[in-house]
């Protein structure tokens, strides 16, 4: 569903062989606006970078689909389980391509994996909070699929191709997720007054992890200015969070649902909504692992992955027979 | 029973095996073993449903009561759910939720078949959209079933016990009832001895290409086509029909 701006321990990268020459040429193809491919040179930096966002986002695809797939038994209706089962299928796709696009970096779909399931890995923090109701779906679509489109559509245009190229192709379908989103909740707020309730009580409960998605304030985010050298990043987690916030602010008036900031205003001057501050420190808790939900997705995703360990095996040992079989 | 009653009542039949299938699958969502079972899952589940959507839809019309498919899917008492009992079986592990697939689905495909040729034209072109999907969704259960069988000595293990207590449900669905009758005689409708012999036939080929042993026919449970189900479908309907029981008569 989408990437963040996640700051991780800094690691110590070896480019030790990398000559300012080197290293000047490939500046001067991103400023071109050259695609970078994945047989080209690039600095070990910018391919660590690269491996870490869009494994973070592979992961994020994957866990992601655990909200959301909370909810595909109860669907209030055929029509609408048939576009969340899309919708969760569209994810699992999303990973499957963005895994694909890591591994022209030369790293391993295994070891993405590994490192998600020993916990070196990330994902976004918004799938460490729960789905309580049917209207969380909407929510989900409507607040956490725009945030994400947001994020994305800048990355389209990101300097490293197959990223790029995979990107178009996603964002394609979270524009569609997102519509959809939107529609579960303009349903809900036409409804009943327990479906408005149910609507406003899922806005409250996901407008500030929604925020959150864009990533630390600029002045805290410590990869963000590299990442713009490179082209990897178009713009900054605050541009891109005041966009989200400045166009999702009249889609909660046209539902007649209340933003949960009692302090948000539109000012004239600027042309941008004022809003409350962020509370970080629950940014922060939830990246560190506690979230609402952060030991139970990873519960889940950990016996998906050890009770499915046998019938890997068996697929290897037949494949393996077959080739055998196949020489003699 | 009139012909055009038993007519309606064989297509909710028909959309209540796809709807519960597609019901099971999707409690496997972020479960599989690879990724890209993730999609295979989801995909062969959303075919479910939206082969349960034309049945009920076609059945809806045909009643002429004004019921849409979440009035069939959502809103029906236990007892008139029937689906066969193998549907309804719980997921287990990945080699049990394979087997249930092959049983049923080879049993489907040529149930399918004889209905593309059925005198009513609206089910036969449901039949004939339907089938497109379900022989692949048997291409790819039928190749699991292959891995597992002859795959490591673990898997082997598994995926016969599968097979040997999932067995017991699988007469049912020979077990020719009134409607069976009515649609076979009167819309030149599937003949279950016939499909019988062939789904058999079929079985045991891929059976044997797993390196398994077919079971002996024992006991058969039946009671699904008849609305008598197993002990676990109430849970699965309880989830299913939550929203729609808890908030009646709204729009989502």
């Amino acid at each position: 569903m989408y990437t963040q701006g996640l700051d991780q321990k800094g690691e110590a990268v070896s480019g030790a062989s990398e000559t300012p020459e080197q290293l000047a040429a490939f500046q001067a193809r991103i400023d071109a606006e050259e695609k970078i491919e994945a047989k080209d040179w690039m600095p070990e930096a910018y391919r660590r970078t690269l491996i870490r966002q869009i494994s973070q986002h592979a992961h994020s695809e994957i866990i992601g689909m655990q909200p959301e797939g909370n909810w595909l038994t109860r669907a209030p209706s055929l029509k609408r389980k048939a576009i969340l089962l899309a919708k969760v299928q569209d994810e699992a796709g999303h990973g499957l391509y963005l895994y694909g696009a890591a591994e022209t970096l030369g790293v391993s779909r295994d070891q993405m994996v590994a490192d998600l399931l020993a916990g070196r890995a990330k994902y976004s923090s918004i799938f460490n909070y729960p789905t309580l109701t049917w209207a969380d779906i909407g929510a989900i679509g409507w607040l956490v699929d725009g945030a994400a489109i947001m994020n994305q559509i800048p990355l389209c245009r990101c300097s490293y191709g197959p990223y790029a190229r995979a990107m178009i192709r996603i964002c394609k379908e979270e524009s569609f997720h997102q519509r959809q989103g939107f529609e579960i909740m303009l349903t809900l707020c036409r409804g009943s007054e327990e479906q408005q309730a149910m609507a406003q009580d899922a806005l409250n409960r996901f407008w500030w992890p929604s925020l959150m998605m864009f990533g630390p304030n600029d002045a805290n985010s410590k990869h963000s200015a590299q990442s713009m050298k490179w082209k990897i990043k178009r713009f900054s987690n605050d541009e891109l969070r005041q966009k989200f916030i400045d166009v999702t602010v009249p889609q909660a008036e046209f539902l007649g649902l209340e933003v949960p900031d009692d302090r948000l205003y539109f000012n004239e001057e600027s042309g941008h909504y004022e809003h409350s501050d962020i509370d970080w420190q629950e940014f922060f808790d939830v990246i560190a692992g506690n979230g609402p939900c952060n030991k139970q997705r990873m519960a889940k995703r950990r016996r998906a992955h050890d009770d499915g360990a046998w019938v890997r095996e068996a697929a290897r040992a037949y494949a393996a027979k077959r080739a055998a079989r196949d020489v003699a | 029973m009139t012909p055009d009653d038993a007519l309606t009542r064989y297509a909710t039949r028909l959309g209540d095996n796809a709807l519960v299938l597609g019901q099971r699958m999707i409690e496997l969502v972020a479960a599989s073993p690879e990724l890209e079972e993730e999609l295979a899952n989801a995909n062969f589940s959303l075919d479910y449903f939206g082969q349960s959507r034309m049945f009920y839809t076609f059945a809806g019309e045909r009643e002429g009561e004004g019921r849409d498919e979440d009035d069939f899917a959502f809103l029906r008492p236990e007892h008139e759910y029937r689906n066969l009992l193998l549907v309804e079986q719980p997921n287990g592990h990945f080699g049990d939720s394979t087997v249930r697939a092959v049983l049923f689905e080879s049993f489907y495909v040529l149930l399918l078949d004889a209905l593309t040729r059925c005198s009513d034209e609206g089910l036969a072109g449901i039949a004939a959209r339907a089938i497109k999907e379900v022989r692949y969704h048997l291409k790819h259960s039928s190749q699991w079933l292959v891995r597992l069988g002859d795959g490591t000595e673990e898997s082997h293990e598994r995926v016969q016990e599968s097979l040997d207590s999932l067995w017991s449900y699988t007469g049912e669905m020979f077990v020719a009832d009134e409607l069976d009758d009515i649609v076979r005689d009167a819309f030149e409708g599937p003949d279950l001895e016939a499909i019988a012999r062939q789904w058999r036939h079929a079985v045991t080929a891929i059976v044997n290409a797993s390196t398994l042993t077919l079971p002996d026919d024992g006991w058969m449970a039946s009671g699904g086509k008849q609305g008598r189900h197993t002990e676990q479908f109430g849970y699965l309907l309880a989830d299913l029909q939550n929203m729609q029981r808890a908030y009646p008569g709204v729009a989502w």
